[in-house]
């Protein structure tokens, strides 16, 4: 027989409240914002779904997107084997390891509006380290207020600076859980070091690099405050992420009908692309 | 296949050992001829896994030297060994099929891949896993992951010596006896030097023609079962070895004769000479309730079967009696008897009485 314990709703209640307040009645009121048009004072006028065909037929709207996926894939591309080699590199024993897992851990505690701000004045052509030098010791002309590429690969690197301890950590934890007996019984076995890592490492990783993927993937596509603090989107529109354009809807046009459509449209695809890729990494699993 | 020697072999972990408690392994000689099956037994921690490591080269030792064949392999490391070991739980590539783990140590050595599938598929007939060649190796049960990892041990037909490392750790109990007789018909057939690491009497005694005991990087003693069970050179193997273990009993000697609580006790044969602590030592199975003999009061009984161990107090010391048949109650004043031929003194925790001869 099934036993019901009516006490656990006791529990989940303020759980429920919370979620409650800052997501669910949050999220219908951009529902409710995304049906209509408002010209302030409370006054509404129903659009139906006027403002989600206008969107999806959007040039402006597809190049955000575009940007925000060509970033994301950017991202992933260079963080997740770049985080798996630093976790393969680092030690697994002895006085390194803390040393190691701290300085790992430092950018990720830095605040995200101090990281922009920081790789802004880092970068300026004229007082910045980075800036100063490229331009005035390499001579490569470097202004990423000027030039769009300069821009792009900034807010790539700030980005694999601030993250790719994120994959580090979790390839790490994964790398350690691996008994020693694996590693003495391909030895013997005769192993060459691409085959332990191919078929010993990259396996036992399988799981937490799931989630690291799916970490960095939703992040990164919902990036918002270290671009908008390093170029605010430019130089034009090059940097404009889709976040930074719906802020931009949002609060600097005042258009709340397109702005609660697109943010719709945008935690859709979040949802979907999660959902369709963590199936995609679990399927074998379940056989 | 390889004849092993292991020469004055002493290891410790620490950098600048010193005294005698910083060796994991205190000194060991050992011969393992070739072919045999050989089980090393002692209690966690007694220093046979290092041993173990040493042999299959992922350790080198701070002292001595190890022989295969005559040939000195201290310090070549584990691929170039030609050894194989099977871990305390199953080590299986998760991504590969069994095929494919079986065939990994081949091919990892550049066989070519007819060789490969003759072996692989001889070696699947062996440990019954032929129909299961092609699955994925990773949702298979403990036990048949575990018959996997000794095939990769075992698909090199020239691997000098195959070695277990607790291998039923993991293993349900009533499959632990399929796995065990399987190992012991593998070794008939393909006849490797097979050496066994456990802290389990039976896995040991029901394996291995010889067994080595440990205790504290220590050889103990080497020797058939029946040697180990009959005359334990160390009351440390007469404890560990049988269930009940040996009784072992202080005792005083006064003019080359054994008293216990008083009560002469008959020794199996002559004393060699020397000063020490002294005990006697003797299985259950050889202790019997008598009309006469040392006076003992019933302290515990227990059916274990076929037979029920009696617990008796004699003086202050607790001796443990196998007896078939009735048994006297708790609290009852009773005698007891030692069969003589298996009375033994040991001085030291060593044996110290020899057999008497044969008149």
């Amino acid at each position: 027989m099934k036993t019901e314990n009516q006490k656990a709703w006791f529990f989940v209640f303020p759980m429920l409240l919370l979620v409650a307040f800052n997501a669910l009645i949050p999220m219908m009121t951009v529902v409710n914002y995304s049906v209509q048009e408002t010209f302030g004072d409370n006054v509404f006028f129903w659009q139906g779904l006027d403002w989600f065909q206008q969107l999806l037929r959007s040039e402006r709207f597809h190049a955000a997107l575009g940007r925000q996926f060509l970033f994301t894939a950017i991202i992933l591309v260079i963080q997740v084997p770049l985080g798996v080699i630093i976790a393969l590199a680092m030690p697994r024993q002895g006085f390194w390891v803390p040393v190691c897992l701290v300085l790992m851990a430092l950018p990720m505690l830095i605040p995200w509006n101090v990281v922009g701000a920081m790789w802004n004045i880092f970068t300026l052509p004229d007082i910045g380290l980075v800036g100063y030098f490229l331009n005035h010791t390499l001579g490569i002309t470097y202004d990423m207020t000027q030039n769009p590429i300069a821009a792009w690969v900034t807010i790539v690197v700030m980005d694999v600076w601030h993250w790719t301890s994120l994959v580090v950590l979790l390839a790490y934890a994964g790398l350690v859980s691996i008994p020693d007996a694996y590693y003495q019984a391909a030895r013997i076995d005769g192993a060459s070091s691409w085959s332990v890592f191919r078929f010993i490492q990259l396996p036992k990783m399988k799981q937490v690099l799931t989630i690291a993927i799916l970490l960095r993937f939703m992040d990164s596509f919902n990036i918002y405050t270290e671009p908008f603090v390093l170029t605010g989107g430019g130089p034009g529109n090059s940097t404009t992420l889709l976040s930074i354009d719906l802020v931009k809807i949002a609060l600097g046009q005042f258009d709340l009908g397109p702005a609660a459509a697109m943010s719709l449209i945008y935690f859709a695809i979040t949802l979907l692309v999660s959902w369709l890729f963590y199936t995609l990494m679990t399927r074998n699993d379940a056989k | 296949m390889a004849k092993i020697t292991l020469q004055n072999l002493r290891h410790s972990y620490a950098a600048n050992p010193v005294q005698p408690s910083d060796y994991a392994l205190k000194q060991i000689d050992v011969d393992w001829q070739d072919g045999g099956a050989y089980a090393l037994l002692g209690p966690s921690g007694c220093g046979k896994s290092t041993l173990l490591n040493i042999i299959s080269g992922l350790l080198v030792p701070s002292h001595g030297k190890i022989l295969f064949n005559d040939r000195d392999v201290t310090t070549v490391p584990p691929d170039k060994r030609n050894i194989a070991q099977v871990f305390q739980f199953p080590v299986i590539y998760d991504t590969m099929t069994v095929y494919d783990n079986l065939a990994f140590p081949l091919r990892n050595r550049g066989v070519d891949e007819g060789r490969v599938a003759a072996r692989v598929t001889e070696i699947a007939e062996m440990l019954e896993v032929t129909a299961m060649l092609k699955n994925r190796a990773s949702g298979l049960s403990p036990d048949v992951k575990q018959k996997i990892s000794m095939g990769r041990g075992l698909v090199r037909d020239d691997v000098n010596v195959v070695m277990f490392d607790e291998p039923l750790t993991m293993i349900d109990p009533h499959l632990k006896w399929k796995l065990r007789s399987k190992l012991k018909e593998l070794h008939q057939r393909v006849r490797a030097t097979m050496i066994y690491v456990t802290h389990d009497q039976t896995e040991a005694l029901t394996f291995a023609d010889q067994v080595v005991v440990m205790q504290d990087g220590e050889v103990v003693q080497i020797g058939t079962p029946v040697d180990l069970f009959e005359r334990p050179q160390h009351t440390f193997v007469g404890h560990f070895i049988g269930s009940p273990g040996m009784n072992v009993l202080k005792c005083e000697m006064r003019d080359g004769a054994a008293l216990l609580g008083g009560h002469p006790v008959a020794l199996e044969g002559p004393v060699n000479s020397g000063f020490g602590k002294f005990e006697i030592g003797i299985r259950p199975e050889f202790v019997s309730l008598a009309k006469e003999g040392l006076p003992a009061v019933i302290r515990k009984v227990s059916d274990i079967g076929r037979h029920n161990v009696v617990e008796a107090m004699v003086g202050d010391q607790r001796v443990a009696a196998v007896i078939d048949g009735p048994v006297p109650g708790q609290g009852e004043a009773v005698h007891l008897a030692f069969n003589t031929a298996q009375t033994r003194l040991y001085r030291d925790g060593w044996i110290a009485t020899s057999p008497a001869k044969a008149a």
